[in-house]
């Protein structure tokens, strides 16, 4: 298929519809707006919904409710809405119903601004909600990736039948880039007869079925707990997705970022090059699961003698990269989080600083 | 002759958890009869509020979702807009529907969702024990308004029948009560006629119940029911508000 331009927005409203997404509910809020403007257009032409919602809180239950009857469902929103949402998404993520949830970031905390920032990498990956779950977090460094990540989010919401996030930023969902989408996605959603709410008569045993999130008793909450956990196992073991850049080399520092940031990262690290200095990044593409094992070998290699971790927060995923190295190499981190991004140069200097 | 009385087949043959008296139990079984009568239960889901009905799809032989704290408006609007040829309802009481849950029910009736709600309203927080609800009477007592509730500071007692039947958009909305056999039927009545709305996708349908909680009344059954019948209907008068007619 060609290649079209699209603005990051507008690309992840077609790339739900092509993933076979007729469901879209969401409430307003800068810089994701225009997915809500596409979307209004495109979901009609495909005999689809699209309401907008009197909150992000009510918005979250509206994906809940829809979730619940294994229809394919998506809503986008930005920081302050996502914080909104966390409710109802530990509620999904508990009562175990496939959707997705795209968080183009802004900076905080509070109103903080519109501009893109990485500010919600804790409370994506550590739970924005209260109670023990995970969320499957894929992490796009352009709007082409952003296509790919929306129609691999509801396989991986269906696979592992929960909420999955995308976390973009406002950069991401602003910019215009040339995207090729992937093959559609089968729209039929897997076989839901033991769980979905959609009505008795839909399935052979007729017998109801319930999506829910209490449990009473101590044992079986602590099995259903169990379950969840066996699950967020699962995707360590088969969903790590990570992009390993410039680590052929024999390069004296490893850069860990993702998202808009990397990309200033690999230019700066392209630049260092040509200069005659090695420096590899290590991009984590999904933030949950964390690719531990690819950053630990990555930091370990003989020539790497510093770890830093590049993000446009004050410091969050590179506590998680202090986790996987280990202690085997220091572990430093720059951060800039009130919407500016930092050039290439000012990346290139900090390298050599720690050189 | 065929039989004069049996159990809706969407009521389980169970046991309660409810309160010895408590309405809650005459409520299911007027919506399970309605459920039955109009041939529902293959295609309805149930939302289930946070309040003493949380366990209500114990007692619903039917698909049911459990909401948050006062979302079940949000989510019967998620699961009837992607699935129209479902039946959907919630059952929700004064706490989960007139305080946390208001700004929900509020858009799902302005924006005419086609799905039925039965509200439930005791005058207090059941579940959590006897704290004070937004329709609360005037100095009714209640754990968080010991001396009885003061209005200067809380304002008085939602009438939420009246202010959802307010809003422009067609809808029926009517208030009932369950404290004597006359009202049992015709809530019963009323409670069919908001599922038969939703079977025609006429518009959302609101039936409001006068109930009891004799546990937190501090009341025996008997008494609760004189008590509403003496205090709660003089405000909360009964009778339909709007019809979509
Ligand atoms: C977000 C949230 N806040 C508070 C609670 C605690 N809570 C559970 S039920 C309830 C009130 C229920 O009262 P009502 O809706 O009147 O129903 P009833 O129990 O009287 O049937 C409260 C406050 C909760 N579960 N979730
Ligand atoms: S606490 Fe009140 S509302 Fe709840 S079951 Fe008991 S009597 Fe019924």
């Amino acid at each position: 298929m060609a290649k079209v331009l699209m603005k990051g927005n507008e690309a992840i409203g077609e790339a739900a519809i092509r993933a076979g997404c007729k469901n879209y509910f969401a409430y307003p809020i800068t810089p994701q707006s225009e997915v809500a403007e596409y979307l209004v257009k495109r979901l009609p032409e495909e005999g689809g919904v699209f309401l907008q919602g009197e909150s992000e809180v009510a918005v979250g239950y509206m994906i809940f409710g829809a979730a619940g009857t294994g229809e394919r469902v998506m809503t986008t929103s930005s920081s302050p809405g996502i914080s909104l949402m966390s409710e109802a998404i530990s509620y999904i993520a508990a009562a175990q119903c496939p959707c997705v949830f795209v968080n183009i970031v802004r900076c905080g905390p509070g109103l903080g601004g519109i501009l893109p920032a990485q500010g919600d990498y804790f409370q994506a990956t550590k739970g924005g909600g209260h109670g023990d779950y995970r969320l499957l977090v894929l992490a796009p460094d352009g709007v082409q990736e952003a296509v790919e990540m929306t129609m691999q989010a509801f396989t991986l919401a269906e696979k592992y039948r929960g909420p999955v996030m995308i976390l973009g930023d406002g950069l991401i969902g602003q910019m215009m880039e040339p995207v090729e989408f992937p093959e559609d996605l089968a729209t039929e959603p897997i076989n839901n007869d033991d769980w979905a709410t959609n009505g008795m008569s839909t399935r052979k045993s007729k017998k109801r079925n319930l999506v829910k999130s209490l449990f009473l008793d101590p044992t079986d909450l602590n099995n259903h707990n169990l379950a969840l956990k066996a699950k967020y196992d699962q995707m360590g073991r088969e969903d790590i997705q990570f992009e390993a850049y410039n680590t052929d080399t024999d390069y004296q520092v490893l850069i860990t970022s993702y998202g808009t940031m990397s990309r200033v990262c690999r230019t700066a690290i392209d630049s260092l090059k040509e200069e005659g200095i090695e420096v590899a990044m290590l991009r984590p593409k999904t933030l949950f699961p964390f690719p531990e094992a690819a950053i630990y070998d990555a930091a370990t290699k003989d020539s790497c003698k510093t770890v830093i971790s590049i993000e446009l927060s004050m410091g969050q995923m590179v506590e998680d990269v202090e986790r996987c190295v280990k202690g085997q190499r220091p572990v430093e981190f720059y951060g800039e989080c009130g919407g500016d991004i930092p050039s290439p140069e000012k990346i290139i200097d900090i390298i050599k600083g720690i050189i | 002759m065929g039989k004069a009385f049996s159990k809706p087949t969407v009521l389980n043959d169970t046991m309660t958890h409810y309160c010895p008296g408590c309405t809650h139990g005459i409520v299911h079984r007027l919506v399970a009869e309605a459920i039955d009568e109009l041939g529902l239960q293959e295609r309805t889901v149930g939302v289930a509020p946070v309040g003493c009905a949380v366990l209500a799809y114990n007692y619903f032989d039917c698909d049911f979702q459990e909401a948050a704290h006062g979302r079940a408006p949000a989510m019967a609007t998620g699961i009837k807009r992607v699935r129209p040829d479902l039946i959907v309802f919630t059952y929700q009481g004064d706490g989960d529907l007139a305080s946390i849950g208001m700004g929900e029910i509020i858009h799902a009736a302005n924006r005419g969702e086609k799905f039925t709600t039965i509200f439930i309203n005791n005058a207090i927080y059941g579940m959590t024990g006897g704290q004070m609800a937004p329709t609360t009477l005037p100095g009714q007592r209640a754990t968080t308004a010991p001396m009885g509730r003061d209005t200067d500071a809380t304002g008085m007692p939602i009438k939420m029948s009246n202010l959802l039947g307010g809003l422009v958009t067609p809808a029926y909305v009517t208030r009932q009560a369950v404290l004597k056999p006359q009202q049992i039927n015709k809530t019963k009545k009323a409670i069919k006629q908001a599922f038969q709305y939703q079977v025609e996708n006429k518009c959302f349908s609101f039936v409001e119940v006068i109930s009891t909680c004799p546990t937190n009344w501090g009341l025996t059954p008997v008494d609760s029911l004189k008590w509403a019948e003496e205090n709660l209907l003089p405000y909360y008068e009964l009778g339909d508000i709007k019809t979509p007619e």
